[in-house]
């Protein structure tokens, strides 16, 4: 039994912290992004249904499964799933719940890092003059790492240090003490931050339009962003990356939601709770990720500008040079409001991967709070300095692909067949609506039991076998023909074995381009190789604290 | 900005800030539970 006795200090605490969880860089940067590629209003409509068939599903499961291991002293993936399968095999699948948080900390933490050092760079005014360009450039000099605009050394490694020293400290300082009052100081100003900046996005109107940009207007942004192309329904890519966007958005298949819940007392709602977090996260990321990003660069930059170049860069690249035309005190203002909320966006997220290696360590090897915190710093700084060191060679994109993107769609597929089809959907559905403060809807019951698994299996066969472009039915005619599939290179298939950076060597003529692309190669695959091992380092723990439990139990018969 | 994008836009804002206004009302207005023996 784990010597492990930390709670939440109260029921407000942990929807906040849960939300903070849920609510990260992607609710501002990506989904307008993904809003706008993917049929501008329509998109909505295949988010909303992913959310409801898939989303919350997936929420209430990782809730109940928590709150259900926790009762056993379980905080972490691997021993919930061996409590709740009973084959030996299904607690190694739980070393994703904690090797993800892991990877994903370690560049994460790094993009974090980048909203201090521009929230620093607000209020000294190192933006105030600059033009794009040069806005652009230093972010460019930023992630070079050994070039800088500001004239301090390694800057980029200095704040991300001070980054993951923040994340640890925090950490070390407990469940309640530390996570549970960041989420409830970071949330509040996030939101009212959000809100400011809405407003402003909102009301812009076209009174950004200048001599360069004349046709620069805000509506126009969000008439392109809102306006619904229904017939981009019928397009499976369209339902793809809603579904993409939904998963990522909430965190699901991440082993967080579940370490949270776990320290939920036994008698305590987790559908309602689920519930409040999982909309609080939605409203962050409709309403104010809509209102923000979007219709301000096409308040200044005109509509065309933002077709092209949309993106998640335009957040660090474009937005400061944006917030100049506010004048030098509201420039500051806005730049410390946008880079803060991302910032709480950020640490309220990288916060929760801490706690589920925390959690398995101090319940089964008796870690002290301290001691697991400051591991977890230890070994994220390990794994994220190639991020950032060799972020210009696709290190970052490596570990983001296969733990931020691919591990949590097959965590969340193998969960949701525990949960439903191993544990059994009665059970499940027992351990969902005990002590709920909510009449949850029994078509949950048939949705979870049948839909979520077979939505998640169509995520990840879409995304193991995605055509050229994302254009399916270009890709079944061509079947059909006999022509074959032709693979994207963002396929699971093709990243597999790097077809695109060996298609860019094939092409590259310049010496130097094939040095840089050679490298690239090189790294990327080093960095597979310590996720490997990283893995298979979590999988070893795992194997040898089941052996202390197995003669634990010996020992006291 | 066109009608149909101001529609879509204003029913999914309301939608999406009613049911999180609901639901955190609803968590915060549920009673304390004791705890389990």
């Amino acid at each position: 039994m784990s010597t492990n006795n930390e709670r939440w200090g109260s029921r407000v605490g942990l929807v906040l912290a849960m939300a903070g969880n849920a609510v990260g860089l992607g609710n501002f940067l990506r989904f307008p992004v993904q809003a706008i590629n993917n049929g501008g209003g329509a998109f909505i409509i295949p988010y909303l249904v992913s959310f409801l068939v898939m989303g919350i599903p997936l929420l209430w499961i990782e809730w109940s499964m928590g709150r259900y291991g926790g009762k056993f002293g379980h905080h972490s993936a691997p021993f919930m799933l061996d409590a709740m399968a009973k084959h030996r095999w299904w607690k190694y699948f739980g070393v994703f719940g904690i090797w993800t948080n892991l990877a994903v900390a370690a560049y994460y933490c790094y993009i974090e890092s980048w909203t201090i050092s521009y929230v620093f760079h607000s209020i000294g005014q190192t933006f105030n003059g600059m033009s794009q360009h040069e806005v652009a450039a230093f972010f460019t000099n930023y992630v070079d790492i050994t070039t800088t605009s500001t004239g301090i050394p390694y800057e980029g490694v200095i704040f991300y240090a001070v980054c993951l020293f923040l994340n640890t400290w925090i950490l070390s300082r407990g469940l309640s003490g530390g996570v549970e009052k960041t989420a409830k100081i970071g949330m509040p100003l996030l939101i009212i931050f959000g809100i400011f900046l809405a407003i402003r996005g909102l009301t812009l109107g076209t009174s950004g339009a200048s001599a360069a940009h004349p046709d620069a207007d805000a509506w126009a942004g969000l008439s392109f962003l809102w306006t619904p192309q229904f017939d981009s329904l019928a397009n499976p890519k369209v339902w793809l990356a809603a579904a993409g966007q939904i998963f990522f958005t909430l965190s699901v298949g991440m082993g967080t939601i579940h370490c949270y819940a776990a320290y939920v007392k036994s008698n305590e709602d987790v559908a309602l709770n689920a519930m409040s977090a999982g909309w609080m996260n939605e409203f962050v990321e409709v309403v104010l990720g809509s209102s923000i990003v979007i219709p301000i660069a096409a308040g200044y930059l005109g509509l065309e500008w933002v077709k092209e170049n949309a993106g998640f860069g335009m957040g660090f690249q474009t937005m400061p040079f944006l917030f100049g035309n506010w004048g030098p005190v509201f420039a500051t203002l806005a730049g410390v409001f946008w880079f803060g909320l991302l910032f709480f966006a950020g640490i309220t997220s990288s916060l929760a991967m801490g706690t589920p290696w925390m959690g398995f360590f101090q319940d089964e090897f008796d870690w002290s709070r301290t001691k697991s915190a400051w591991s977890f710093g230890a070994v994220v700084l390990l794994m994220g300095l190639p991020t950032v060191f060799f972020y210009n060679y696709g290190v970052f994109n490596e570990y983001d692909y296969w733990a931020g993107t691919v591990a949590l769609v097959i965590f969340a597929l193998a969960e949701s067949v525990v949960f439903a089809w191993i544990f059994g959907i009665n059970r499940g559905w027992k351990e969902i609506t005990d002590g709920s403060d909510m009449k949850v809807p029994t078509i949950y019951k048939f949705i979870i039991k049948y839909v979520t698994p077979l939505f998640l299996l169509a995520v990840f066969v879409g995304s193991v076998f995605s055509p050229r472009n994302g254009d399916w039915q270009s890709a079944w005619s061509s079947l059909v023909q006999g022509a074959g599939w032709e693979l994207d290179n963002g396929s699971l298939i093709r990243m597999f074995f790097n077809t695109g950076i060996h298609e860019q060597l094939a092409a590259a003529t310049e010496p130097a381009q094939i040095t840089h692309l050679q490298d690239s190669l090189l790294l990327v695959n080093l960095s597979r190789v310590l996720l490997i091992a990283v893995f298979a380092g979590i999988a070893l723990m795992v194997f040898l604290a089941a052996r202390k439990r197995k003669h634990g139990k010996e020992s006291t018969a | 900005m066109n009608t149909s994008a101001i529609l879509m836009m204003a029913i999914t804002m309301l939608l999406v800030t009613g049911f999180a206004v609901y639901f955190f009302v609803k968590v915060l207005r549920s009673p304390t539970k004791d705890d389990p023996a």
